[in-house]
């Protein structure tokens, strides 16, 4: 087993979870990184209450950018808006546990830029500052 | 005329610093040359001079080292011209291919395109074949058509007949493609460019590294490449054009050296090549483009060429002899193909390829390899990139393949599942 692809990664690239589309979306946002080819479409359903309560994605590209997606989506179903606003770019790469070379982090952030952008048009949502994805 | 040496890359290793470097006990598999090539000793050595021994400015300095300078510059220029046979008087240097294209389409394009006129260029080019036209085009308002490819990444020639009917002003091609390698018949493409009234600038960047370039004998107008593909340095081109084209053509950048006359509201041009030279140029990457092309000359292009075909026959027999499941792209027949060969795993993004190669000291090329438009043809985001020179051997080709069946365990026989992961569209 090589230790730049944990099983874990490897085995959300193979199954994604969230995978899928929403009918009716609150928010969605198509990230890509053009240079690489990875692409991201996130929905998400939002509650009154500012809850995600439904998230989907669909995409292709890199292990990393489809995993980091995947578990991304996991960790924000079912979380208020509010707790969403604090997480950075050091959780996402905490979450994906391997070691991401500078030329690839824009794979292992696409996930968190685009859940960025697709809230960025609702204005419950207020983006960190002191922590933008490049 | 001579017949070619079979050239022994294990020899020829021993001239390229980078091989000394240890990557875990081995050497690296250095499959990137398309991208940019390794440099010989005497290409630094000759860099090194310049810069340590007889520094000064070209064509100024009435001083021993000032002489040294602008002789070996000049010598510099001898040496590329005859090594794709041409005058001397014809070769502009320029810092790279990219930039000879520039220059075209700001100083000659400029003056001869105009509303409604039509340039030719294909499917396989590189950006650098095609933006400058874009702007060309959208100032202009001329119309751009493109010559399609056939599944093999070959321009489809009766395609390209009936565009040639548009009376096209210029056309331009790569001579070999850096995407797919395909062996362009150029000879035959200017003829039937000429024959519709076009002037024609052939992209060498991949063929003057790789085989016998001969500029009479292909018979463009303009004739283009890049010195760090060539085993020079970055920095350092030419852009090769017939004399009378140079002469009519107005100046791309204006400042000194490209100067005879200068007084407060007139300016007499300099005689070419050294019209389109303004400024200082990078003297020590010209004088080092000069080392790196006496180099090869001493090789033989005819061994070059016939050294890269058999890696390329190997590696169209191996990769998929070893590495069942891969996709290659390009054409099948070595005889069309330069040291290039672009493929994919299936469900596996090439960029998690290279990173898994790397493992290995395997270098290869992910991405689009700046041919973003041949990528949407081929339906693919993203390829790998194997390509060679005449430091690579069966043995990288084998560490490839090697290195491509360790990726392929990791990621499973099929990649990703089978549910298809593209967004609708």
């Amino acid at each position: 087993m090589d230790d730049l692809y944990r099983d874990e990664i490897l085995e959300h690239y193979r199954r994604p979870h969230n995978f899928g589309t929403l009918p009716e979306p609150d928010a969605v946002f198509e990230g890509a990184n053009p240079l690489c080819g990875d692409r991201i479409t996130l929905m998400l359903g939002i509650s009154d209450e500012g809850v995600v309560d439904e998230v989907a994605f669909t995409g292709r590209g890199c292990a990393i950018s489809q995993a980091s997606a995947s578990m991304l989506t996991d960790s924000i179903k079912g979380q208020p808006l509010a707790e969403i606003s604090k997480l950075g770019r050091q959780d996402v790469l905490d979450e994906l546990g391997i070691e991401i070379s500078p030329a690839r982090l824009k794979c292992a952030l696409l996930s968190l830029d685009t859940l960025r952008r697709a809230l960025a048009d609702r204005v419950v949502w207020q983006a960190p500052t002191e922590d933008g994805v490049a | 005329m001579a017949i070619a040496r079979a050239l022994d890359p294990v020899a020829i290793r021993a001239d390229f610093p980078q091989f000394e470097r240890d990557f875990d006990g081995r050497r690296l598999a250095y499959l990137d040359s398309a991208s940019t090539s390794l440099k010989p000793r005497v290409v630094v050595d000759a860099v090194n001079d310049y810069h340590t021994r007889y520094t000064a400015n070209v064509h100024r300095g009435i001083y021993t080292t000032g002489e040294e300078a602008t002789a070996a510059y000049e010598a510099a220029r001898t040496t590329t011209a005859r090594f794709i046979n041409a005058d001397r008087r014809e070769i502009v240097f320029v810092r790279n291919a990219t930039e000879a294209i520039n220059l075209v389409a700001y100083s000659w394009g400029r003056r001869h395109i105009g509303s409604g006129d039509t340039i030719v260029l294909t499917e396989l080019e590189h950006h650098a074949n095609l933006v400058p036209w874009q702007i060309l085009a959208q100032e202009r308002d001329a119309d751009l058509e493109f010559v399609p490819i056939d599944d093999q990444g070959r321009l489809i020639q009766s395609s390209y007949e009936v565009l040639l009917r548009t009376r096209p002003k210029l056309v331009a091609f790569n001579h070999v493609s850096n995407g797919l390698g395909t062996i362009n018949p150029v000879r035959e493409m200017v003829a039937m460019a000429h024959d519709a009234g076009a002037l024609v600038l052939v992209d060498g960047a991949q063929a003057v590294p790789h085989l016998p370039v001969d500029v009479q004998a292909i018979g463009a107008d303009f004739y283009v490449f890049s010195g760090h593909k060539v085993l020079g340095p970055p920095g350092s081109g030419a852009l090769w054009a017939r004399r009378e084209l140079l002469d009519s053509m107005p100046p791309f950048l204006a400042g000194g050296e490209m100067i005879r006359e200068v007084h407060l509201r007139r300016t007499e041009y300099n005689d070419v090549p050294w019209k389109f030279e303004a400024g200082t140029p990078d003297i020590g990457a010209a004088i080092g483009l000069g080392a790196a092309l006496a180099y090869l000359e001493g090789i033989g292009m005819e061994a070059v060429r016939a050294h890269e075909r058999e890696l390329v026959a190997y590696a169209l027999d191996v990769l998929p002899r070893e590495v069942p499941e891969i996709h290659i792209y390009g054409p099948l027949d070595p005889a069309e193909r330069g040291g290039v060969v672009t493929f994919n795993l299936p469900g596996v993004h090439a960029h998690d390829v290279a990173p898994l190669l790397d493992r290995e000291a395997v270098a290869v090329r992910a991405g689009h390899h700046c041919t973003q438009p041949l990528h949407e043809r081929l339906g693919e985001a993203a390829t790998a990139r194997a390509s060679f020179n005449v430091y690579s051997d069966r043995d990288d080709i084998d560490r490839l393949a090697a290195g491509l069946q360790h990726v392929a365990a990791i990621f499973g026989r099929d990649g990703r599942d089978g549910r298809d992961s593209s967004p609708a569209v």
